[in-house]
């Protein structure tokens, strides 16, 4: 299976990265080889394997429904790109109405 | 503007509507799903955030377990499948309503499946099919500024509030409804009131659709008989209100047979419910629907309830709604009409409470759904937000029975009990508002009312009974209507006779 410069366009995208055409030519074949890489582990993995998400054999872990101390609002806002009525200020959002 | 819609009724004999409708719940947890933030409604902005609902660097969530139980119950509530194992899914879009560029949801392994909601259409049962009920988190709260409405057309920029952000959500989702005829307006309104009662008697939530614990996506789709695969649909969001529900599907359906008897073919796409003028708008079309790129969330592991967990929380589950209504309308002799008032007004717990502290069920019921309901309208309040408890208001009652107040004078000692001059028999005590039997008092009232109104006596004196009212009315004036009306009825017709 060969990742394609137009797979790479619409990933990038979806991700909003801007690649050129140049970088697009110079990524593709790139990420081809990381994927052929991580494909090989499947000829290993056997029908007796099932596939997993996770490293550990762990479920049902829980925390009890407490309310726990929030960060201070300087703090919070201090790693904001701006601020503005103890809000994020974020630029104005495009193609959607809320 | 304004887009052109065919006549409800011509529209139903062209066409079939099919709904879904997805109604997202905010859980009343104390804290947030992933992390210990609290939930409270109304904080000022940012107060209620931390690294994990801020999606910080290296923060890792851990789930709720009190969330996971509830999520279990409504789906148990709704006759669903609980999954044997499950996971939480990365749902990817760039939005700055999540602060982490991901909402963290369950994909193609809901925790609950394949249930149902029998809901009361009018008097007539109709059964929902549910498909799913998966958990999710809340988002932000974003403000446009800079644009004439608050809205994001001719913004300049926004502003978010996490404090909502992480808050857990259930998503329920139908399977397509079908079957519903002309009935669609009606059968979507009757289902999210059956699920907020559902919901409300499991106390999961506060189910507050004007607060936003309580939100509807409505999907509409038509075709031209019941015979046709489901034609393209829309999904209308922001419907806050059971009204708009039952407004927004009416409103869709004539749009699209609008646009489909003259040969135009509906595009898929989100659209905005406007409460003021009835309509809906387009927003986001779901051609270019983002692809979210979901995959299993690493930072959580799967949730594999045992089934004695499970069964455990099904002996949990309340009487379901519309069996409890059933049962207490026939305790408490109400009929049908009376019931349905009672449940509108969300008055039926407290009646049950009210009952319980010893009061009939008739008075309990008069109070609550007239009143008291009056009251809280007018102070755009909860009835169960009035400082008033079931107990005063039977206590009220036994004061009416008593013969201690009038029914008058009774919605003064509850005006009282609400203002905070203390219970029920303090504020007889306090505003002096007891019923005057004394034959002393009473006797010299009435003789002054008779000397006032010579006509009137006169008319008594010759037999006409019925004229005593007038009188009565002036003694009551007199008496600030502190009188007791039998005894002064009594010695009107005594003193006239």
């Amino acid at each position: 299976m060969a990742l394609t410069t137009d797979d790479v366009a619409r990933l990038a995208k979806l991700a909003r990265i801007e690649l050129s055409e140049a970088e697009l030519e110079h990524l593709a074949p790139q990420l081809d080889v990381i994927l052929e890489s991580v494909a090989s582990v499947q000829q290993v993995a056997g029908p007796d394997i099932e596939p997993t998400s996770h490293a550990l054999p762990l479920t049902n872990v829980f925390r009890e429904d407490e309310v726990r101390p929030s960060l201070p609002r300087e703090d919070v806002l201090a790693g904001a790109p701006a601020a503005e009525e103890e809000r994020f200020r974020v630029p104005r959002i495009l193609g959607e109405e809320a | 503007m304004t887009a052109t819609v065919m006549g409800y009724e011509e529209a139903l004999r062209s066409f079939d509507p099919v709904l879904g409708l997805e109604v997202h719940v905010e859980l009343s947890t104390r804290s947030k799903m992933f992390c210990g933030c609290s939930t409270a409604f109304g904080a000022p902005p940012n107060t209620q955030t931390c690294p994990v609902c801020l999606g910080l660097p290296g923060a890792m969530p851990v789930v709720n377990r009190t969330a996971v139980e509830s999520a279990m119950r409504i789906g148990l509530a709704l006759g669903c499948s609980i999954a044997d194992w499950c996971r939480f899914a990365r749902k990817n879009y760039f939005y700055p309503d999540m602060p982490k560029n991901f909402q963290t949801s369950q994909y193609d392994e809901p925790i609950a499946f394949d249930g149902f909601l029998d809901v009361d259409v009018d008097g007539e049962p109709f059964r929902v099919e549910i498909e799913r009920a998966h958990m999710e988190e809340d988002t932000g709260k974003s403000l446009h500024v800079g644009g004439s409405t608050g809205r994001i057309h001719g913004a300049s920029h926004s502003l978010l509030d996490y404090n909502r952000s992480g808050v857990p959500l259930i998503e329920i989702v139908t399977k397509p409804i079908t079957g519903t005829g002309a009935r669609a307006p009606e059968v979507a309104r009757a289902y999210v009131e059956a699920l907020r009662d559902l919901l409300r008697a499991l106390d999961v939530s506060d189910v507050r659709m004007e607060q936003g614990s309580l939100r509807c996506d409505v999907n509409v789709s038509l075709r031209t008989d019941p015979t046709q695969p489901l034609g393209t649909r829309t999904e209308t969001k922001n419907v806050n209100s059971f009204r708009s529900v039952e407004r927004s599907v009416r409103y869709e359906i004539t749009r699209q047979a609008a646009l489909l008897s003259e040969g135009t073919a509906i595009t898929q796409e989100t659209r905005h419910w406007h409460e003021d003028t009835g309509t809906t708008s387009p927003g986001r079309s779901k051609e270019t629907a983002e692809d979210y790129r979901y995959f299993p969330e690493p930072d959580l592991v799967p949730i594999a309830p045992s089934r004695e967990w499970v069964e455990q929380l099904r002996a949990t589950l309340p009487e379901p709604p519309a069996e409890r209504r059933r049962r207490l309308r026939e305790e408490w002799g109400y009929s049908e009409l009376e019931m349905r008032d009672v449940v509108s007004s969300g008055a039926l717990d407290l009646i049950e409470q009210t009952v319980a502290a010893g009061c009939a069920p008739q008075p309990a019921r008069k109070w609550w759904v007239g009143e008291l309901a009056r009251r809280a309208n007018e102070s755009g309040t909860e009835l169960d937000a009035l400082a008033i408890t079931p107990a005063q208001v039977a206590e009220v009652q036994q004061l009416v029975e008593a013969g201690t107040v009038n029914d008058k004078l009774a919605r003064q000692v509850i005006e009282g009990v609400l203002a905070g001059e203390g219970s029920p028999a303090e504020v007889v005590e306090g505003r002096g508002l007891a019923v005057v039997s004394d034959d002393g008092a009473l006797g010299a009232a009435v003789d002054k009312a008779i000397a006032a109104n010579p006509d009137v006596a006169e008319k008594i004196r010759g037999g006409k009974v019925q004229a005593a009212g007038a009188l009565i009315g002036a003694v009551m004036k007199e008496m600030r209507g502190q009188a007791d009306a039998g005894r002064v009825r009594e010695l009107i017709l005594e003193k006239l006779g």
